[in-house]
Parts: structure tokens; sequence; C-alpha cells
């Protein structure tokens, strides 16, 4: 049966599901709500939980790793600056292993201090040895919030749920839930080999010398690189039991015949299939992809659903200041590596929750046909300019 | 327990990198072995994180976690919640060093606190950041020598006043919260007992010499950490609910002078006019502390006005006058 949800609704409603055991949070803007609800839940006895008001995002942070290193599935979410307290914690939590996840609800970084949906706060803390996976509606954040629980426990890594911030965390769509009975079905009880547990004294997180610490981050690197199987064989697992996909590690979009594709992440794809749809309507061999599991990088099926395909516009809502497109950069050297020459054209725009409207989007084809986008890193023109899609 | 062998647990057992004398490895030996192997030890970055746990090699017989610096409080707090949940009633103990209680885990303690989780939080108090080679803390007390503190023409060593955080922790309203050594071993037992048959969240701050830093003779911690009780300089108290409920008193007082002499930390004060105005002050504060706790019966001969008055605006004589241009 579907329900009208709010995004943080619906997803605080699937981490009800996965029955945390210890819930801790900070407030921040977009995230607030989904701690909200959790808070309701578990004041009504409709959460068997302990929830623990944390002094800031890196005190959160720690609350989950403990927890988690004690045996209890724990779940935390934030934002923004909150995810940038925390990035000492969450490089921490990844190296010890725990299978902690979290939802970053997708905003700006100050300066200057700005509350709206992009994807900056998360991609600053990609190299952290997260699995980072990018849902593009409400009904995505909840499926992908009752995978990560499998994927993190099954792999002894910790997964982030990331949710554009007001774009989906504050708005209303239909969303089916699935039942307790279901998710249960489908999610094992918690279980972590490494429980902190006199009856097993265990040494977690010891220091460790120059000829050793080298082999931890290549497990982690492996680990990681062999969790896009994981990934995929829980999604497929979900949809036969639930009837709908999660998105794998990518989703194309009329990708069939397509010559110039667009590539994003989360809800952008929204509004670049509306433009892809217009654009086939005039008889353009346009396609979309998007990237659903951004860490690890899934170079094999990226390459896999863009053969054939003559130039890709990488459109990303984040900047590496100084270098430009984070995911083009990452798609160059993959094509590169397959030696695919295939050009790559990088686009940055949606910033602070500028509108990437499909307008806007349909402009970025345009010149992309007239290939008026040099190589190098451009922005994507601004909507509001007279009405009219304006440069800048 | 066995009396003959109080250290029969082992929890932190032989083999480990301390420094000989190390004041730190004594008090939590002493502490662990107070508590035993069934409690869940978190320990913040630091001298005893390193030294115990060195290259793949632990010296703990206990389940043991250290994450990051300055989240060991934090980290508890989500052991505890863990285990509250699961039913369990495992005892919880965090050891952290001055850096990780006074100062860089300051926040996420007194998150602890305010929520008041069931953990015992024991900071071995050696006053300075010593793993890392002896740079000044808040807990580094007035006109000593560090590497970020170091004397000179325009400088007696730290200017700062040595942070209260026994008072910080008692503000809290904390159901217990004492201050001991590696000296009064009966006092520090009876202490880390206590502790563990109350509910809630609990604070120790144990004084840990370290000769390394304190540059005294490795032989001398104990007697070093005694003094610093005789002197007055380092009260021995006991807190219960933000109350004063217990102090150590002094059979007499012994100059500061006996404390400071076998501690290359404060020699720079025993060879200059500027040092011997510092001495005096450290006297004088020695004597506000005692009489702040009542140490002694009776008020000693000196003019602790000034002393107080340092103590209440949190800064030394010294830095003062150079700031009214003398």
């Amino acid at each position: 049966m579907k329900q009208l949800l709010e995004g943080s609704q619906a997803v605080a409603e699937a981490v009800r599901l996965c029955r945390p055991q210890v819930v801790a949070a900070y407030p921040i803007t977009p995230q607030t709500h989904i701690i909200e609800r959790l808070a309701q839940h578990v004041a009504n006895g409709e959460l068997d939980a302990e929830f623990i008001n944390a002094e800031s995002e890196f005190g959160a942070a720690s609350i989950v790793l403990g927890a988690v290193a004690a045996g209890a599935r724990a779940f935390t979410a934030t934002a923004s600056q909150g995810l940038l307290l925390m990035t000492e914690v969450l490089y921490n939590i990844a190296g010890l292993r725990l299978p902690v996840v979290m939802v970053c609800a997708n905003r700006a970084i100050g300066a200057p201090i700005n509350i709206f949906s992009d994807h900056q706060d998360s991609m600053a803390v990609r190299d952290a040895g997260w699995i980072q996976l990018y849902v593009g509606s409400n009904q995505e954040a909840v499926d992908t919030m009752v995978q990560a629980y499998r994927i993190a426990e099954a792999c002894e890594l910790p997964v982030m749920v990331c949710m554009d911030g007001f774009l989906l965390t504050h708005t209303f769509e239909p969303v089916v839930l699935p039942s307790q009975a279901e998710v249960d079905g489908y999610l094992p009880a918690f279980q972590f080999a490494r429980t902190l547990d006199p009856a097993r004294p265990m040494t977690l997180g010891g220091a460790s010398e120059a000829d050793n610490y080298q082999p931890y981050r290549v497990a982690q690197h492996d680990a990681m690189e062999n969790v896009q199987a994981v990934i995929e064989a829980f999604d497929a697992d979900y949809e036969t039991q639930f009837g709908r996909t999660g998105g794998g590690l990518v989703q194309g979009y009329r990708l069939d015949g397509a010559i110039t594709v667009v590539l994003c992440m989360g809800t952008l794809m929204g509004a670049v299939a509306d433009a892809v749809d217009r654009q086939r309507d005039q008889g353009e061999a346009v396609g979309a992809l998007r990237l659903r599991c951004f860490r690890p990088f899934p170079v094999q099926a990226l390459l896999d659903h863009l053969k054939g395909v003559q130039r890709i516009i990488v459109l990303e809502k984040a900047i590496s200041i100084g270098a430009g497109g984070i995911v083009a950069a990452e798609l160059r050297a993959a094509l590169q590596q397959a030696e695919m020459t295939i050009p790559v054209e990088s686009v940055i725009g949606g910033l602070g929750g500028r509108d990437l409207t499909p307008a806007v989007i349909e402009a970025i084809f345009q010149q992309a046909t007239d290939e008026k986008i040099d190589t190098l890193n451009r922005f994507a023109p601004d909507h509001r300019v007279n009405g009219e899609v304006q440069h800048g | 327990m066995d009396k003959r062998d109080p250290f029969r647990h082992n929890v932190l057992t032989s083999g480990h990198r301390a420094c000989s004398g190390c004041g730190e490895a004594m008090a939590a030996r002493m502490v662990s072995d107070l508590i035993g192997p069934d409690a869940i030890y978190i320990n913040a970055t630091g001298c005893l994180q390193v030294f115990t746990t060195h290259n793949q090699q632990s010296a703990w017989q206990a389940p043991w976690i250290h994450s990051v610096f300055a989240n060991a409080a934090a980290v508890a707090s989500g052991i505890e919640a863990a285990l509250r949940i699961r039913g369990k009633e495992t005892p919880i103990v965090v050891q952290a060093g001055d850096g990780g209680t006074f100062d860089i885990g300051l926040q996420c303690l007194s998150g602890m606190i305010e929520r008041g989780h069931d953990i015992l939080f024991v900071c071995y108090d050696n006053e300075a950041y010593m793993n890392t080679g002896v740079q000044r803390s808040s807990s580094t007390p007035h006109a000593v020598r560090t590497s970020t503190s170091p004397p000179g023409r325009l400088s007696q060593g730290k200017h700062q006043l040595k942070k209260d955080v026994i008072s910080i922790m008692a503000a809290h309203h904390m159901p217990y919260a004492a201050t001991a050594t590696v000296a009064y071993f009966p006092d520090l037992k009876a202490k880390v007992e206590k502790a563990m048959t109350i509910k809630g969240p609990r604070f120790l701050q144990v004084l840990s010499p370290c000769p390394l830093g304190w540059v005294h003779d490795s032989a001398l911690s104990v007697t070093v950490s005694r003094l610093a009780v005789e002197t007055g300089l380092f009260p021995l108290v006991e807190l219960e609910h933000g109350e004063l409920t217990g102090v150590m008193r002094l059979a007499e007082q012994r100059p500061v002078d006996e404390y400071l002499r076998p501690q290359g930390r404060f020699k720079h004060l025993f060879n200059s006019k500027n040092g011997a105005i510092e001495l005096r002050h450290l006297q004088a504060l020695a004597d506000a502390r005692i009489r702040r706790y009542g140490l002694l019966d009776a008020e000693t001969e000196w003019d602790t006005d000034r002393a107080m008055q340092s103590e209440r605006h949190g800064r030394g004589g010294y830095c003062e006058r150079r700031s009214h241009g003398s």
C-alpha cells in the first residue's frame, strides 16, 4: 500500500524496520526530521532502541562506532558541516571495519553557509572508506536503507545512504513501505564477529608501524572492490522479494542507440530524464545514466553501459576546488584505462541548491552537440536570468 | 582478590613499552587490576594506547578499543547504550590522558556525563602532551617548562594556571568525581572500588608523574607524586553530586620547594629574579588549595589572598605584571 511520506519520514520508517538498537545524532538541517521521527518512535515504544542525543556530530559518529563494536545495530544521520565534523571518525569507523549505516542528507558546505542541496559534503569524504549509495527518490531511500544494513554487515564495511536535502528529505512522495516481516526476512539479525566481550577479549584499534599499516589499507580497498558484486546480488535479492530494485550500481535511462549520454547522481536524474525525453521527442539520440554507487567506483558497470556512446556529459553537484569535476575525472581515468576514447564533458551545477531544470539540461545537450563545451571543466548555465537560460 | 598479589588479574600485562618509572603505566595497572578483566576498556589516543598496543601486539587481557584522540567518552557512551539495550551489565572504563580529558576530549566527556551514562572515566594526568614530546596542555601547572611553553627572556614557562578539571566535573553534579595519585595506593583503591559501586558517570583524576616530561629520576615517580599531595598542590578530594564529601587531610604542609626541586621542568625558576617571584606564587597557589579544601587544621602563616584571586582570575602573576608593562 502506498503512503504519502516526506523523504525524511520515509527513510526513518525504513530505519525503524531495520531494528537499530542504538540511534545517535545531532540536529542539522536538512537531516533533522529523520532523527525527530526516530526519537518519537523510541518515545512511543515503537522502536526498541537507545536514542542518544549526542553533543556534536563528532560525538554521534563516535557513539555509533562504540555501539556497533559492542554488538548493536546502530544508525546516525547528518549533513554538510556535520558530516565534515564527523570526518575523523568516519575514517576510523571504516578502518576498524565496523558495519555502521548512516544517512547523509546532502547539503552544501560553507562558506558561504547554505542549507540547500548539493553533493559537496559526501563527496568531500569519498576517500574515507565508506560505501556511498546516492538515491533518486523517497522510495529508493527506503529500499536502499534496508539493503544498506545487509551490505554493511555482510562485508564489515560502513554504508552512507546519500539523499538530496530538501529535494527528498522535505518532499512528499507516494512510498511503499515493506512490512516488518518482509524486512526481517530480508535482513538477518545483527551479528558482528569482533564484538567487545570479556568472554573473548580482543584489542580493537591498536597502533601499527610502517611495516604493517599498508596491508590494512590494501585489505580495505580490496573489500570495497569486492563489494560491488554484493551490492548487485543483494539488490537482485531485494527485487525478487519486494518487486523493486534499489538501482544496482548504475542505472541507465533510454540508452538504446544513445550517442550522447548524461551521467549524474541522486535526484538530478529526474530533471535529466525529462530533458532526455524532450530531446528524444526531437529525434536526438540521447540517454542518461545514474551513478547509484559512487564508492566503490563501479568502473566495469559504467563501461558496460557506455558501449557505443560517442559523448558523455558528466553533470555533477560538487566541485573539487582547483581541479573541477570529481566524477568526470574518475570516469576519464576509467575510460583511458580501458582504452575507450569517448570524450567526457564535465559540467558542474546545482551548487548550494541552484536549480538544474530540464531546460538547463537541454541547453547543455545543445552546447555539447554544438561542441561548445570545452573538454575542461565548465559550469551549468543559470536558469533564472530574464526567464531564459543564461550562462554563468 | 588474593591479598598477596593485588595484580593477580594482569589486565594490563607485562611486556608493554612504557618508559621506566612511567606514572601512567603504574596507575593504569593499578586501576585496571582493581576493576578486573570483566569490563570493557576504551582508550583515548596517547601514551597508554601507544605503549600497550604497539604494532599488532597488545598488553590488554580484557576487551579494549581505541578510536581517535577526542572521542573516547563518546565511544564509551555508544558501548554503554549497546550493552544496556542488549541487557548486559559489563562495567565500562575510559582511560585517557590529560589531553584527552582536559582539552580535546572535554566536549565528549561533558556529553557523556550530562547524558548520565554508566561509565567510569579515568584521567591519567601527567600534566602535558607527553606522547608527542612534552607540549603544554591546559593541565600543565603554572610556570612549567614544556616544549611549547619554554622559559625565555619574556617568559617563566606556562603563563596560565592548571585547569581545575575536577571542579568542572563536579559542576556537572555527577554522582562521583575524585582525585588520586599513584603514591597512595590504598586511597586509589578505595576510590576505584567506591566508583565501581556507583551507577552513572564517574570520574577519577590520577596524577601520574612522567619522568621524561617532568625531568626527574625515574625512581622518584612515587616520591614526586606524594610530594604533590603533601605540599597542597594536588589535593586528594572526593565530590559527590557536586558536593565535597571527602579530602585527604595533611598532617603538616611541606614547602612547594621540596616538590619543585627534583623536577627539571621547574629548574628555570631557581636561577632568576622572576623565577623567585613564580616560586612564591606557586607556594601561594598551594596555600590557596589547602585553604579551599580545608586540608590543614590550622591556618598557615601565608597570605593566601593573592593566590585565591589568581585562581579566580585563572591566570598567573608573572604574565599579569607583563601586561601592565613593568
